[in-house]
């Protein structure tokens, strides 16, 4: 308690120099979802780190991801902690149309897909094993299309769960069955429940109803974020299987979106919250994750995630546990500030959209000029670079930590689960190069995959 | 006791009499109340015929009390026995304790709050020596459970208010025209049986379309809520006012012919006070039925209230949800029967009945 008000004490007296320039808006209402990645509004909030820029907060948890992209749309909410495709998709009008903007990306990795025990007794025999009996990690989705086929002779058709038809778990569900060998479903612009040639079927689900839903006996697997695959494991309804830390290493998962109306009339209110947010994100992963326990006990408040603080601690501490007892260490599963994770890049905003073309939500083939150009009017890292040079002079962060010299693009990688190498700044290329999904100039119409 | 007794004591037996007199006009309102066990104690007391009176007491309270003593013991012997991947349902202990919990909850939420207005009272002292205005905002902390249930009566209130004034004056139309009877009949039985879930949606958006000023007097999902009760809980109130308008006694509408009342005046001096009986019970049933709404609709519009709280911690999943529920269930339930209890103190007080 006594560092806490510390803080306060330090934070109000640096408070000064920013009443220099005057808050259009002080009083902000932002949206979450029960999820464990909302942590920098609640280390924000909690912390302190709002009030020290004048910003008077309230934390809503939004109902499901539909209602808190409608709240930020028509107002209702000024900010909120969104998945990295819901801006994309919303400026592109995907979905209802609206500009939507993010300044600061809120982590990387975090999610998981889990299976039921019964498919997971399944797959087991199609896994090899360690010395130990453990199952060689990381699991491919090649273990589950018997799991599949065998469902069909069944007469069963094979139904996974992801948050919301443009969120990361969508894409990384796909990419790891793609990457198996299962078709996880193409869209088109008349038949938007991306079920078209499907070998597995892929439905909306909120993220803290899918532990339920799985054990309702809807859904044999889904794809979110933390805490639901824990939850789950420790409740004994479902194993998971493989984090996207295993299918994308330091992929981008959240961001936190603004409408651009909003950004473009306060721009000095949109600069102290990004400063507030990257004051949270530095907190969280501060010397090697050592806060970590104490952001566990707040995220386990009622009004914020309210799972058990053992849940929750389960991801968040450095380990995940697969099955009940298999635990293993995962350092990075949640990572807040490390590795640049704040900074909004360009290359994972195209990342997104070339999912989004490679499953046919984007219906026609686009050119390269035209992913950069909607990657630079949604991801704003001008704003976040304001903010970060702010916090470097007022002391409060390091010049070392944040990537000033940057264009937007990370640097190519190959690590992804399948081996495909991706680099920004060729998204054709990259979309061309999978053996499932929609390439070159491919679209489906009438439920067809013509061209 | 007759006058030939030699400890007559003709003062001390007018007291008495006195006494009972008062306690039986207690007892109408000890009655309304649901307190009837008092007067038997009462009246023991004051020493009529103790033994009788025992009797009313064991049957008034001592029955109750003994069958919830069963209910409790009942549900803390077979809760255990089934369990879910949310821990075991919890028995009457497991649901006492997050009753502490939530009160517990509460002082903290308050104890936060206190810090912030000190820091802000801080804050301000710095900004007056500066020269400047000082700025007072709200506590932005999440509403605790005590607040929640204000949220939740509040906003029954608003909607049921909306619901009379809306269905008593169609209820009187129907009720002394035929033909508008025969205008409304229809839109009412295809009206009524609508689920307040069916509405939500439709609600929802119209309110968002119409209702634009954020900085109203209302938030969108209050008047979401409370709207979605109206439209629920309108129908009782419609049906028995115009059921008790239309069965006035013949001859008393035929008075009112005679006198040449004009329309007001028959309806205020005539119709309301004879149908006040069955608009009462219209009303109470609306009450009734609006509370039970209103839980399913707070919980879809997300509205600060008990559903809202149910439906946060169906989502947190954590081992202490499923008891926080039951104790909102039980809430819920005290709740209803003390608005329940409201509205029929308020007829008592408004309707001539054949005991009165």
């Amino acid at each position: 308690m006594n560092r806490l008000f510390a803080a306060f004490a330090v934070g109000a007296a640096l408070a000064g120099p920013l009443s220099a320039q005057e808050l259009e808006i002080d009083e902000l209402t932002f949206g979450f979802i029960k999820l464990t990645d909302m942590a920098p509004l609640a280390i924000a909030y909690e912390r302190g780190y709002f009030e020290d820029e004048g910003l008077f907060v309230t934390l809503e948890a939004q109902a499901n991801w539909r209602v808190l992209l409608d709240g930020v749309i028509d107002g209702t909410l000024d900010g909120a902690h969104m998945l990295a495709g819901q801006p994309l998709a919303a400026t592109i009008g995907f979905g209802t149309e609206a500009h939507i903007v993010t300044p600061f990306s809120m982590d990387l990795n975090g999610n998981g897909i889990t299976v039921s025990n019964d498919v997971w007794d399944r797959m087991r025999p199609h896994i090899p094993s360690n010395e130990d009996g453990t199952p060689v990690h990381p699991i491919s989705a090649e273990a589950l299309v018997p799991v599949v086929e065998e469902f069909r002779d069944e007469g069963r058709p094979f139904n996974m769960g992801m948050v919301f038809p443009v969120s990361t778990h969508n894409y990384e569900l796909r990419y790891w069955l793609a990457a198996g060998g299962l078709h996880p479903g193409f869209y088109s612009p008349d038949d938007i429940t991306g079920q078209i040639d499907a070998d597995v079927f892929l439905s909306v689900t909120p993220p803290p109803q899918m532990p339920s839903t799985l054990e309702a006996g809807t859904i044999y697997g889904y794809c979110v974020g933390e805490p639901w695959n824990q939850q789950a494991v420790q409740r004994g309804i479902g194993v998971a299987v493989i984090t996207d830390y295993e299918i994308w290493p330091n992929n981008p998962e959240k961001v936190f979106g603004l409408t651009a109306e909003f950004v473009e009339e306060n721009p000095n209110t949109t600069r102290a919250i990004v400063r507030a947010l990257i004051r949270a994100a530095m907190w969280l992963d501060e010397n090697d994750n050592a806060n970590r326990m104490e952001a566990v006990e707040i995220l386990s408040w009622p009004e914020y995630v309210g799972a058990d603080a053992e849940v929750i601690a389960a991801s968040m501490t450095g380990t995940f546990e697969y099955e009940p007892g298999d635990i293993r260490e995962v350092p990075d599963f949640n990572v807040f500030f490390r590795y640049n994770a704040t900074y909004p890049f360009y290359s994972d905003a195209v990342w997104y959209l070339t999912q989004m073309r490679r499953w046919g939500q984007i219906a026609e083939p686009q050119s390269d000029e035209w992913y950069h150009e909607v990657a630079a009017s949604v991801y704003r890292p001008d704003i976040y670079l304001e903010a970060a040079r702010s916090l470097v002079e007022d002391g409060l962060a390091n010049e070392a930590d944040f990537p000033w010299d940057t264009d937007g693009f990370r640097d190519p990688v190959d690590t992804l689960i399948d081996g495909i190498a991706y680099d920004g700044r060729t998204p054709n290329a990259y979309i061309d190069s999978f053996p499932i999904g929609l390439t070159g100039g491919e679209l489906v119409i009438d439920g067809e995959v013509e061209g | 006791m007759t006058t030939v007794d030699p400890d007559f004591d003709a003062a001390r037996e007018e007291r008495r009499a006195r006494l009972f007199t008062r306690i039986n006009k207690a007892d109408n309102w000890f009655r309304v109340l649901g307190l009837a066990w008092i007067t038997p104690i009462l009246k023991a007391a004051a020493g009529d015929n103790p033994r009788a009176q025992m009797k009313d007491v064991w049957r008034l309270l001592g029955v109750p009390l003994l069958a919830i003593a069963l209910f409790l013991a009942l549900w803390g012997a077979l809760a255990p026995q089934v369990q879910t991947s949310l821990g075991a349902i919890p028995g009457p202990v497991q649901v006492w304790e997050q009753v502490e919990n939530l009160h517990a909850e509460h002082e903290r939420q308050m104890d936060r709050r206190d810090d912030f207005l000190a820091r802000q009272d801080a804050r301000n002292a710095e900004r007056i020596a500066n020269g400047d205005e000082p700025r007072y905002r709200d506590y932005t902390g999440a509403p605790t459970f005590y607040q929640q249930i204000w949220t939740s009566i509040k906003t029954v209130f608003f909607g049921f208010l909306l619901a009379t004034v809306v269905a008593v004056p169609l209820g009187i139309m129907a009720g002394l025209s035929a033909t508008a009877n025969s205008a409304l009949n229809p839109i009412i039985q295809i009206f009524k049986p609508v689920s307040p879930l069916a509405w939500l949606p439709i609600v929802s958006i119209v309110v968002s379309a119409v209702y634009t000023n954020d900085d109203g007097l209302f938030a969108k999902s209050f008047l979401v809520s409370a709207i979605t009760v109206t439209l629920c809980s309108l129908w009782p109130t419609l049906i028995n006012t115009a059921l008790g308008v239309a069965s006035i006694d013949r001859d008393l509408v035929n008075v009112s012919k005679v006198l040449k009342m004009n329309t007001w005046t028959k309806i205020t001096k005539l119709v309301l006070p004879s149908a006040l009986p069955l608009i009462f019970t219209g009303l109470r049933l609306s009450l009734g039925v609006g509370w039970m709404v209103l839980i399913a609709a707070e919980m879809l519009a997300q509205n600060p209230g008990l559903g809202k709280f149910v439906w946060d911690e169906f989502q947190n999943g954590s081992s202490q949800s499923l008891a926080k529920i039951m104790v909102a269930v039980f809430t819920i339930g005290i709740i209803g029967f003390l608005l329940d209890r409201l509205m029929f103190a308020i007829q008592s007080l408004f309707t001539f009945t054949n005991n009165r």
